[in-house]
Order: C-alpha cells, then structure tokens, then sequence
C-alpha cells in the first residue's frame, strides 16, 4: 500500500515537468504596469522640484548653486518606486521603467543628477510660505540641501542679502 | 581583490544566513520566493542555514534600527571570514521611507560594512538572484551613474543682437517657426 503512493507520487511529480525558470539565461516579462526604476529626462525637466518635495523617501534633492543653475539629484538607494513623482511631475520628465536588475556593488552607481538651468522668475519669485507676509518678501526661496550628506533639509531659510539685487529696493532685516 | 576571494572561496556554494533587522516583511517574503522551486537558487548552491556561524553570506532586510543593531552586530561578527553582505531592499539600502524616524539608524552600512546593494521594495526575486549572480560574476551589473548637464540655456532669450531684417520684417532668429 504505501509502496504504491510511493509510486503514485512520482508519476505525479514526473507529470509535473520543469517549473524552475531559468532565471538569469532567460528572463520572464514583468507585469505591465510593473515600476521599476524612474528615469529622469533632463530634456524635459523644468527644475520644479514638485518630485522632490512629494517623495515619501526624501529620495531627490535639490540644490541651488545660483539663481540660474539648479542641481537635482536622485540618489536610488532609498527609492520605494512608488512612482509618486511620475505622477506629480508636470512635464512628464519621469518614468517608471521596467528596469529591475539594479544590483551592485556600489551604491553610487543608481544614482542620477541633474544640472539645469533655470530662468528667473518674473514675478516676485518668493513663492514660498512663510509666518509674516514681511518675512516672505525676504525669502529668496533657494533650496539647499545637502548632497554631501545625502540629507533633505526640511526648510529653506536663505534670506536675501543686505545688498539686494535691485539697487533702489532696500529690504530691511532684522 | 575581493572577487578573486570570491571566486576561490566560493566556487561552489553560498551558504546563506537570513538577519531582518526591522523591516516590514516584504523582502523576507521574497528571499523565501527565491528558495521556492520556481525560482530554485539551489541551482547556484544557495542554501539558507539557520545561524550565522555556518554562513558565508548575510543577506540584511530592513534598515539598522536603534533596538537591533547590537544584535546585527553581534551575528556578523559570529560569521566566519570571508563573509558577504547583501542588503536587501531600500530599507537596507539606504533606510527606507523611514530613514529619519526616531528608531532608525539609518542603512545597515551604518553598522556593519554591506559588499552589494539590491535595491527595490521589495525587490523583484528576479532582482535578488540577479545580484547574487553579479556577485558570483555570473552577470554584470547594468547600473552607472547618470549625470546630465545642460551647456546652453534650453529657452530662447530674447536678446538684440539676434533681430535680423527680412524684407519689411525685423524676425528674431532663436524662435522656431510654429
Ligand atoms: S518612486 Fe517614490 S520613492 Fe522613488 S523617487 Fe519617486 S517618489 Fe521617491
Ligand atoms: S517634477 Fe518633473 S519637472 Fe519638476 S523637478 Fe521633478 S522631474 Fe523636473
Ligand atoms: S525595503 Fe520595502 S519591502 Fe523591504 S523591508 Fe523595507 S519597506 Fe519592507
């Protein structure tokens, strides 16, 4: 009796064939709408920052070197692939591929930069909250966050200079 | 260096050790995926062991966290040299959407020095084996850093020297025709 389930076992795993997947010799596609890793398109970035501050990670940083040049840095390494920033991006800059095999054996090889360019705005250019209407007028609204440190500085307090930059409009600090 | 040993030490098997430091259990249900017939890493003499003394890898999930980063600590030390460490998803990686919670410490590089990366959350088990594979040089990795810099303005400014007269017209040069 348990001889003959023995038997009826193995034709039943001999009916059963080949299951493995040969993985790295050949590949399965992923599920369509699969997120992999986001690529950034530098061509049609406008430097917004809207991925930046809406990523759960804190993934992207942003920092301003001038008024003109701004430096957008994706690290990787703490990526969800959430695709939230694909989402809000305005230009549709960032897509999440299908790339999965990211593997390496340093970290700094998933991650991109950005240096763009960015025209000064022709408004008052202060777009950024702050507690009194007086401190706002203040406010350049330049990001500096620490890419030596890969840290996210939560709140940017760059106040213009003493010597503003229209030279007829002399802005009082405290 | 490192890969020389590699290959010399582990020519034929990698016997691997299982340590979540305090991750959400996402990356443990995919290492397990990878043991699983489908994907079999025993094709490459992976085989999990239950304690770190007899293990030649570490896989890590999850990010150093204040509670365990003795004992990650302590069961790295009790592998035998050589010894490898994977981290295993953003967590272990670069610590995850929690990165700057009170409990994290951050990366599990923090504490203990990690030798590849296989970033994902979870990572795909495609994406794991793929990572054991570039470390047992089965594979290159297909990741480099991307950096793009921008060496002219993209938008036209308007500038006077670039007015030309056409006929009766005066016709800016930088704008493209709509
Ligand atoms: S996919 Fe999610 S975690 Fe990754 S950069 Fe985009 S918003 Fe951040
Ligand atoms: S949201 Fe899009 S356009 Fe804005 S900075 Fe990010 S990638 Fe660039
Ligand atoms: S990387 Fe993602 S799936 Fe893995 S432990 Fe962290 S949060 Fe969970």
């Amino acid at each position: 009796m348990s001889l003959l389930s023995k038997l009826k076992e193995a034709v039943v795993c001999l009916k059963a064939g080949r299951v493995t997947l040969p993985y790295p010799a050949q590949t399965q596609p992923v599920p369509p709408r699969f997120r992999g890793r986001p690529i950034f398109d530098a061509a049609k970035c406008i430097g917004c920052a809207g991925c930046a501050n809406n990523c759960p990670a804190r993934e992207i940083l942003v920092f301003d070197v001038c008024q003109e040049v701004r430096i957008l840095k994706y690290l990787g390494r703490r990526c969800t692939y959430c695709g939230r920033c694909a989402d809000v991006c305005p230009e549709k800059a960032i897509t999440m591929s299908h790339e999965f095999e990211n593997a390496t054996n340093s970290i700094g090889d998933i991650q991109q930069k950005l240096d763009l360019f960015m025209s000064t705005c022709q408004r008052c250019g202060r777009c950024f909250k702050e507690p009194s209407p007086l401190e706002q007028l203040k406010l350049k609204g330049y990001r500096f966050d620490d890419l030596a440190n890969e840290r996210w500085i939560f709140r940017s307090k760059a106040y213009l200079t003493e010597e503003a930059a229209v030279d007829d409009v002399k802005i009082e600090l405290d | 260096m490192l890969k020389n040993l590699c290959q010399k030490m582990f020519g034929r098997s990698l016997w691997v050790y299982h340590a979540n430091s305090g991750g959400c259990n996402g990356c443990d249900i995919e290492v397990l995926n990878v043991l699983t017939p489908y994907y079999d890493a025993e094709r490459f003499g992976i085989k999990l062991v239950g304690s770190p003394r007899h293990a030649d890898v570490m896989l890590c999930q999850g990010p150093a966290m204040r509670s365990t980063a003795k004992a990650l600590q302590r069961a790295y030390e009790a592998m035998p040299a050589p010894k490898l460490v994977f981290a295993i998803g953003s967590c272990a990686c670069g610590g995850g959407i929690w990165f700057d919670s009170y409990s994290v410490l951050g990366p599990v590089e923090k504490l203990i020095p990690v030798n590849y990366y296989i970033p994902g959350c979870p990572p795909r088990p495609e994406a794991i084996i793929y990572g054991v594979a570039v470390a047992l040089d089965l594979v290159d990795k297909k990741t480099a850093p991307v950096q793009f810099k921008q060496t002219e303005l993209p938008i036209p400014r308007y500038h006077p020297a670039d007015l030309e007269g056409q006929g009766e017209m005066v016709v800016y040069k930088k704008i493209e025709p709509v």
